[in-house]
């Protein structure tokens, strides 16, 4: 079970939220120039690391409000809770948390 | 080879005191070079290398296991078989499955105990009524055995369900694939390895791949291991929710996610429930093993993970679905919970054949579907790694139907969830 600290409510139970996947991609443009495998790798593919993942997340049961975390796939910890327009924290993997 | 099991093997073995068995596969040390290396030791890679080795008359194979024998998926599953799918290329794939599952135990002199107890669908609404009759319909287009059941139908074949009106999941009706069923997931990875491993197979526990042997062209041309390296003249993957790390070793990403997928058994109780049953609206299933055992399964954990565990919300929303439906069962206790990690693609189908990299090829995104399609998804991969071609039925699920937009997307199509 997941300790979640939103950014705009504090900690708060794993179930209030949910997970929209991986954070940070970049749409590319302009759409015209674009070809069908960089939109197809932009749709679909994913970097689905085993260690730190940088996720978006949502307070579905409470603000509603979207967010980025950096949590670990291999244990669940939770690194970084930060918000949508911040820049990825850059993470050592020592654990140290930035809540 | 290990010598043929039978029924008079077993009665002269227990009047020598069971002293004349040998162990079912060998346990060899990895040689520095095979004809096609396939990496994980799960069903898919087991199946593969026996196709390749029967049908196939591939001499030199290796298959590379990081852990032990079916420890991954292939030992977490529910172990249900079924092909009740939507579009044809779904249909035709797990049907193909269906049916060597049938011919399974005779070709491998192995019993893996599968059981065509039937796979009952239940609808909890008249939109589900609606949605499995349009699935029902697909399904028998496609050749797929399908029928429709009324609600008193469901009620006498499953006993146990709720269908009071005031029950929180009413059943208002179902349909039944009666091929779909059960089998002993251990016995298809062990009668595989030993099959495979009488036709020559070397299979090689506790040997992790961590990295790529390529050619200057950057072709690759074997793998490096904790055992050592060992060059091969191709080399597949069949690593389930492990494939991304690999693909990323090899320097490409795929579209898969790895999530955790959760299952449960109960301790051991009477007969109560003889079919599979599965609740379309919470996406919940449960059967009975033939040890009593009640085998539960649900949707996948909300996150992406690699800790074989499990998180407890969906632990609790599975359960509690389970209970609701069948109330009799509120104080059975459990015996295990565990999960896999499953590869699950944007369309919830399969990848199968060709990598971004020339020499490596791909089994994989079979998400929380991939114990039914084990002698499917062998044959098809043995296939590819044989002859450099797709095999007619795999064409459709190549890499490449994501960059061309087509997509089989069976998550929306059968309404569950995987």
């Amino acid at each position: 079970m997941l300790l979640i600290k939103c950014p705009w409510c504090g900690p708060r139970d794993e179930h209030e939220f949910r997970c929209g996947g991986q954070s940070h991609i970049a749409r590319p443009g302009p759409p015209e120039a674009v070809s069908d495998e960089e939109w197809s790798r932009y749709m679909f593919e994913r970097i689905n690391p085993r260690g730190v993942h940088y996720e978006r997340w949502v307070h579905a049961f409470g603000c509603r409000r979207w967010f980025n975390i950096a949590r670990s796939t291999a244990d669940h910890t939770i690194f970084a809770v930060y918000r949508m327009t911040d820049a990825a924290p850059q993470l050592d993997g020592s654990g140290e948390s930035g809540q | 080879m290990a010598s043929r099991y039978s029924a008079w093997r077993l009665l002269k073995e227990g009047l020598r005191g069971q002293r004349g068995w040998q162990p079912a596969w060998r346990d060899p040390e990895p040689r520095g070079r095979y004809d096609v290396v396939l990496v994980g030791g799960g069903g898919h890679g087991l199946a593969t290398a026996y196709y390749l080795a029967k049908t196939h008359g591939v001499q030199s194979i290796a298959v590379l296991e990081k852990g032990w024998l079916g420890g991954g998926n292939t030992g977490r599953n529910t172990t249900v078989i079924r092909s009740n799918y939507y579009y044809p290329e779904s249909a035709a794939l797990y049907d193909l499955s269906v049916r060597l599952y049938e011919g399974l135990s005779r070709e491998l002199n192995y019993n893996v105990m599968f059981s065509q107890r039937g796979m009952v669908m239940v609808g909890h609404s008249r939109h589900d009524l609606e949605a499995m009759a349009r699935w029902a319909g697909a399904m028998q287009i496609n050749g797929v055995d399908c029928e429709i059941l009324t609600r008193e139908e469901v009620g006498r074949l499953v006993p146990a369900l709720d269908l009071s009106p005031t029950a929180r999941y009413p059943v208002h009706g179902g349909i039944i694939q009666r091929r779909g069923g059960t089998a002993r997931h251990d016995a298809v990875a062990w009668g595989y390895a030993r099959a495979a491993d009488a036709l020559g197979v070397d299979i090689i526990q506790n040997c992790e791949v961590t990295g790529f042997v390529r050619s200057p062209k950057g072709t690759i041309i074997g793998v490096e291991t904790t055992r050592g390296g060992i060059l091969a003249d191709k080399v597949g993957l069949a690593a389930a929710g492990h494939t991304s790390l690999l693909g990323e070793m090899a320097g490409f990403s795929l579209p898969l996610t790895s999530y955790a997928l959760q299952a449960f058994v109960s301790e051991p109780v009477k007969p109560v429930i003889d079919t599979v049953v599965l609740s379309l609206a919470t996406g919940t299933y449960i059967s009975q093993s033939d040890k009593g055992g009640l085998v539960i399964g649900g949707g996948l954990d909300l996150y992406p993970s690699y800790a074989q565990r499990g998180n407890l919300p969906v632990a609790r929303s599975v359960l509690g679905a389970i209970v609701d439906q069948y109330p009799s069962l509120g104080r059975v206790r459990f015996l295990r919970q565990w999960a896999g990690i499953v590869d699950v693609s944007p369309d919830s189908s399969p990848i199968l054949g060709d990598t971004p990299v020339p020499g490596l090829y791909m089994n994989c995104g079979w998400g929380t579907g991939g114990f039914k399609a084990i002698p499917a998804g062998g044959t098809l991969f043995a296939h590819h790694l044989a002859t450099g071609r797709p095999h007619p039925l795999a064409e459709a699920f190549g890499l490449d139907r994501f960059a061309r937009g087509a997509l089989i997307d069976e998550a929306a199509a059968s309404g569950i969830a995987h």
